[in-house]
This record gives structure tokens, C-alpha cells and sequence, in this order.
């Protein structure tokens, strides 16, 4: 193994974060968009796990042997199982509920979430034990120094940035991110100016859940295993990731989830107690000492 | 104000002790319904002092299991680890109590200091902190093998039985009632509706928020070492943040504010909830289909989001029962 502040353990850092990011960049969106935090984001992530697994299943014999084409297919599935229940979740549970008291929906919310994770597991098709989930790319590794890399680093640190760098360019240069970037701000005025604000809501949910979709595929190629409880530790890690980069803000989502990504490692490779509860740990500090987190302040990318 | 002479409350409750005795002691009531009656009981005191954080003080927590879980595991040590109490000694009563008590007083200190991040933070981040707090409460028992780690305490003796859980969910609806009532309460009341209105008037609104948290962490306290003594068993998972959300959900369907709500709301879920493990078992029985136990969270979920979107001041509102009440209020 090394030292715990080896090569290979950022390396190993940056994949974690590298999803949390992906989950982070949702739950930071419909904050910056909403001021809900969606407790059904994680399952929207664990959604996107098991949409690729069936899809993996039932393309595998369609375009069998292209490893790349398959690899392409599952990532749109996956996107497109989150994507659409994160739709059906603002639509039958948020919207109703949009301007009662902020409580009544974090507490929709939490229903949303026990309701997905147990309807999941009382399904006979899915069920509430573990399942391994197939390799999808042939894994290879590749020795740099003393560190072992394995081609999903690679895979999940690309496909994050390059889902990261379509968001930014989105959320910056397109007419549909300019209306995000306004409903976030003020909601009354951008009504004013003519934005149909639930549409903008709509696809906000729409593309968090695209995103945490997405990060289920990666988790479950790199730690090959999905349950329907999958998505609640790492939901609550990317939103303290969030918290931590200053909720509503996305480079500092990505910053956030990129510590919390290493910081959980490290702290890991040094006892797994600790590991698990340094997300905690963190979330406490940063609420304590500064609670609009690293990037909070930049008013300028809230969306 | 205009104090009642009769305390009908009192007479309620001793009316439902004797009632629930006589149809026990004629085995009219057996022994499965009687545990599911004081597992309502030990769900009244932690629906109505999570009310007093939620409802009355309006501090969003979801850590409320965390302090059942310091209750449990103090009181679980003190009478099977150290002090080794049986309950065939009739003169083990009194140290049981006194081990529940120290539980209740041990998860107030955690509830007190849990209190202070309440004064920086609002709403959500309250929510997420306390739900924080009451995981590391959780993993930190999970990891002490002193108390069984993750096997749980075993073997503690049954001390709880009908009477004294009667007793502390009688004196819990008291108290937090006598207290919602004093001008402590009106000033937890005030910071709910207008935090910045109160502090206006002079309210001292950290004092109250973390005075609302030590109440209602002790009372939890209390409920956590009772239903360890209930079950024989003090486990971490009996703690999980489902669990606090199961509380959660009493207080929202019975009332946000509303004891009488509470009360109502935690004898209705827990027989609900039993109704529905016995009718799943019988349904998958029947009809050899394969229904799982997760159904009946299903139904409590989708409860609880029916309840926020079509109901959302739950049963009773922010009324409270004239049985209850103590004082008329003009």
C-alpha cells in the first residue's frame, strides 16, 4: 500500500471525488435554483446505477463485441433513468408543494427518498440484496512509478470533466443557462422578465439527475456492487461536498467534492472508522467556522 | 388564565391504566398487544419532545434517535454492565429508575451541546448538522465493544413493563405541556412563528433553542432506556436516521405544535405499523406471492408525502385536546 499520502491514493482520491462531483453538482443546482435540498438526490444516483445495469443486459446482445458503442449506450441510459425520475419527483412532489412553507418540502423530500429506496427493494425484479454489477470495459492497468492506475481512473476522471466542462459551458453561454443563472437569483423578477420558471426548474431537476445518473454507472463500474441503499451515504457526502464548496455554487461543488473525495481516502487508508466519519467531521467544521462554505461568497456562477 | 380544578388529564390516563389492567389481567388483552401499548407509550415521549424541538420551538432536528440511543446505551451499561441488576430483586426498581434518569440526564448534556450549532444555523443546515450528530452518535456506539459494537448491548434485564412506562410518557406529556404553557414555552413559541420579532421583544432566543434541545434530548433520553429495557437489547441500528424520520413523520401526522396530536399520531403509527408487518406476512402467506417487509415502509413513506400534500398541518393542526390543556388561554 505505501505510504497513506501515496500517488495512488490521490489517484484514488480523485475517482471518489470525481463522483461525488458529478452527485454534488445536482444537489447544488436545485439548491442554488429551489433553496430545497433534494434528499432524493442519492437515489436519483443509485437510479442511474440500476438503469445501467439493466440496459448493460439488454444491449450487450445488440452490439455485441463493441465495447465502446455498449460503454455509450449505458452512460445515455443511466443519465436517462436519472434524468426522468428526478423529472417525475419535481413533478408530482415538489411542484405541488413550491410555495408552502421550505419544510414541507425537505420533508417530501425525505419521504421521496424512503419512499424510492423501499419501493426498490420491495420490488421482486430488484430486491433489497446486493448485486454485482458487470464489467462493462475490460479492466486494464497501467503501472506509473509505484502507483497502479487502473483505466477507470482514467474513465471516471474524463467523463466527469467532460460532463463538467458541458454544464459550465450550458450554465455560461446558452440562452437556457442565462434563465437558470436569473431563477436562481430572483425568482419574481425573472417571472417578470418572462421566464417560464417551472420549465427552468423542471430541467435543472432534469440535469442533476442526468448527472447523478451518470455517477451511478462510474460507482458502480468501480466498485462493482449496487443495492437500492446505495445512494444514501454517498447522496449525504455529496451534499456536504456541496456545503463545503458553498451550497448553489458549482465550481465550488466540484471543489468540495474533489476534498471530500481525498480527505475520505486518506483518512480511510488510515482507519476505516475514521473514514467514514470525517464527512461528518467536515460538514460540523465548515457549518461552525464558515458556514457559506470555501466558494460561498462569489455571488457572481450562483445559479 | 383561569387554572382548571380538575386535572382531567390525570384522570384520563389512570382511567386508561385500569381499563388496559383489567383487559390484560382477563386476558382479553394478551401479551403482543400489551408490548405494542408501551411501544406507542415509549414512541409518545419521543414524539412529544421531538415536538418540542420541531413543533414548538420550530428547530428542524433529524438526530432525534441519536439521543434515545445515548439513553439506551447509559442506562443498558449502568444496570447490566456495572451494576449487574436482576429482575427478580424486587430492590433493583429503584437503581433501574435511577439508571434511566442518568441516561435521560446523560443524552440532555449531548442534546445541550448539539444545541449550539442550532443558534448559527437555520432551516436546512439544521436538519442536515443534527442528522450529522446523530450518526456520529450512532457509529460511535457501533465501534465501542465495550456495549457489543455492532452486536449491540445484549442480554439487559426487562424492567420496563406497563406501569412505569405509563408513568414517564404521563409525566413527559406534563411536563413539555406544563412547560409549552409556562412563559418559557411562549417564548419557544415566539422564536417558531418570528425569530427575528422575538429577539425584538427581548427574547433570548439562543437560551431557548438550547433550552428546547436539553429538554427534549432528555426526554428522548428516557424513551431510548426504556425501550432498551423493553426489548432486552440496545442496538445501533434501532437508532438509524430511519428511525428518526419515523418519529418525524408522528409529529407531522398529529400536528405540528400539537401534543395531543403527537400522542394520538404515536399510538396510531405504531399499531399501523404492526398492522401492516401482520397483514404483509398474511397477504404473502396467502397468496405465496413474494411481499416483502419493505412494503410496509412503502406505505409509511408514501404517508408521509400524502400527509405533506394534501394535509400538511396534520391530524390535530396546532389544536391541542381540552384533556391536555391546563390553562385557557384567552
Amino acid at each position: 500500500m505505501g505510504s497513506i499520502f501515496s500517488l495512488q491514493q490521490i489517484l484514488n482520491g480523485l475517482q471518489l471525488g470525481s463522483i461525488y462531483a458529478l452527485i454534488a453538482l445536482g444537489y447544488t443546482m436545485v439548491y442554488g435554483i429551489v433553496r430545497l435540498i433534494n434528499f432524493a438526490h442519492g437515489d436519483f444516483f443509485m437510479i442511474g446505477a440500476y438503469a445501467a445495469y439493466g440496459s448493460f443486459y439488454m444491449f450487450n446482445a445488440l452490439v455485441a463485441g463493441r465495447s465502446g458503442t455498449l460503454a455509450f449506450l449505458v452512460l445515455l441510459a443511466a443519465m436517462i433513468g436519472g434524468a426522468s425520475i428526478a423529472y417525475l419527483t419535481n413533478k408530482f412532489a415538489y411542484k405541488p408543494l413550491r410555495y408552502k412553507p421550505k419544510l414541507s418540502s425537505l420533508i417530501t423530500a425525505i419521504g421521496v427518498s424512503m419512499f424510492i429506496e423501499y419501493f426498490f427493494s420491495a420490488l421482486p425484479a430488484i430486491g433489497p440484496s446486493y448485486r454485482s454489477f458487470p464489467d462493462i470495459i475490460v479492466r486494464k492497468e497501467i503501472r506509473l512509478g509505484n502507483a497502479v492506475i487502473s483505466n477507470l481512473v482514467i474513465i471516471d476522471l474524463a467523463v466527469a470533466a467532460i460532463l463538467m466542462v458541458g454544464l459550465t459551458l450550458l450554465v455560461r453561454k446558452t440562452t437556457l443557462g442565462k434563465a437558470m443563472r436569473a431563477v436562481s437569483q430572483d425568482k419574481d423578477a425573472a417571472r417578470l422578465m418572462g421566464i417560464d420558471i417551472e420549465k427552468v426548474i423542471s430541467f435543472t431537476f432534469m440535469v442533476g439527475g442526468a448527472f447523478a445518473g451518470a455517477a451511478g454507472l462510474l460507482a458502480g463500474m468501480t466498485y462493482p456492487r449496487i443495492f437500492p441503499y446505495m445512494g444514501i451515504l454517498p447522496g449525504l457526502k455529496a451534499f456536504i461536498a456541496a456545503v463545503l464548496g458553498g451550497i448553489g455554487n458549482i465550481p465550488g461543488a466540484m471543489l468540495g467534492a474533489y476534498i471530500m473525495g481525498i480527505a475520505e481516502t486518506f483518512a480511510s487508508a488510515y482507519n476505516s472508522l475514521i473514514g467514514e466519519g470525517i464527512a461528518f467531521a467536515i460538514l460540523i467544521l465548515v457549518l461552525l467556522i464558515r458556514p457559506r462554505g470555501l466558494l460561498g461568497e462569489k455571488i457572481a456562477d450562483k445559479i | 388564565m383561569n387554572v382548571r380544578k380538575l386535572p382531567r388529564f390525570l384522570i384520563a390516563v389512570v382511567l386508561f391504566y385500569i381499563i388496559v389492567e383489567i383487559l390484560y389481567k382477563t386476558e382479553i388483552l394478551n401479551g403482543y398487544l400489551l408490548h405494542i401499548i408501551n411501544l406507542s407509550l415509549i414512541y409518545v415521549i419521543l414524539a412529544t419532545s421531538l415536538n418540542l424541538i420541531n413543533g414548538i420551538t420550530g428547530q428542524f432536528s433529524l438526530g432525534h434517535m441519536g439521543f434515545a440511543a445515548v439513553g439506551a446505551y447509559v442506562s443498558g451499561s449502568l444496570t447490566t454492565l456495572i451494576l449487574k441488576l436482576s429482575v427478580t430483586n424486587p430492590a433493583s426498581m429503584l437503581p433501574f429508575l435511577l439508571s434511566i434518569i442518568a441516561g435521560g440526564v446523560v443524552a440532555a448534556f449531548v442534546g445541550f451541546l448539539i444545541g449550539f450549532p442550532s443558534l448559527r444555523l437555520k432551516g436546512d443546515y439544521l436538519a442536515i448538522v443534527t442528522l450529522g450528530f446523530g450518526e456520529i452518535i450512532r457509529t460511535i456506539f457501533n465501534n465501542i465493544d465495550a456495549v457489543g459494537g455492532p452486536r449491540g448491548l445484549l442480554g439487559i434485564p426487562k424492567f420496563s413493563n406497563f406501569t412505569v412506562i405509563l408513568v414517564a410518557a404521563f409525566l413527559t406529556v406534563v411536563i413539555i405541556r406544563n412547560l409549552i404553557e409556562s412563559s418559557h414555552g411562549r417564548a419557544m413559541l415566539s422564536i417558531r412563528e418570528n425569530e427575528l420579532a422575538a429577539e425584538l421583544v427581548g427574547i433570548n432566543t439562543t437560551r431557548y433553542k438550547v433550552m428546547a434541545f436539553t429538554f427534549g434530548a432528555f426526554f428522548a433520553g428516557i424513551a431510548g432506556g426504556l425501550l432498551a429495557h423493553l426489548i432486552q437489547l440496545a442496538h445501533p441500528t434501532q437508532f438509524g436516521f430511519i428511525k428518526s424520520v419515523e418519529v418525524l413523520i408522528m409529529i407531522y401526522a398529529g400536528g405540528v405544535g400539537s401534543l395531543t396530536g403527537s400522542i394520538l399520531a404515536a399510538f396510531g403509527l405504531t399499531f399501523l405499523s404492526e398492522g401492516l408487518r401482520l397483514g404483509i406476512r398474511a397477504l404473502a402467506d396467502a397468496t405465496g406471492l413474494p411481499i416483502g417487509g419493505e412494503w410496509r415502509m412503502v406505505v409509511y413513506a408514501l404517508l408521509l408525502i400524502f400527509i405533506m400534500l394534501f394535509r400538511n398541518e396534520g391530524l390535530m393542526g396546532m389544536r391541542e385536546s381540552r384533556i391536555i390543556k391546563n390553562v385557557e388561554v384567552d
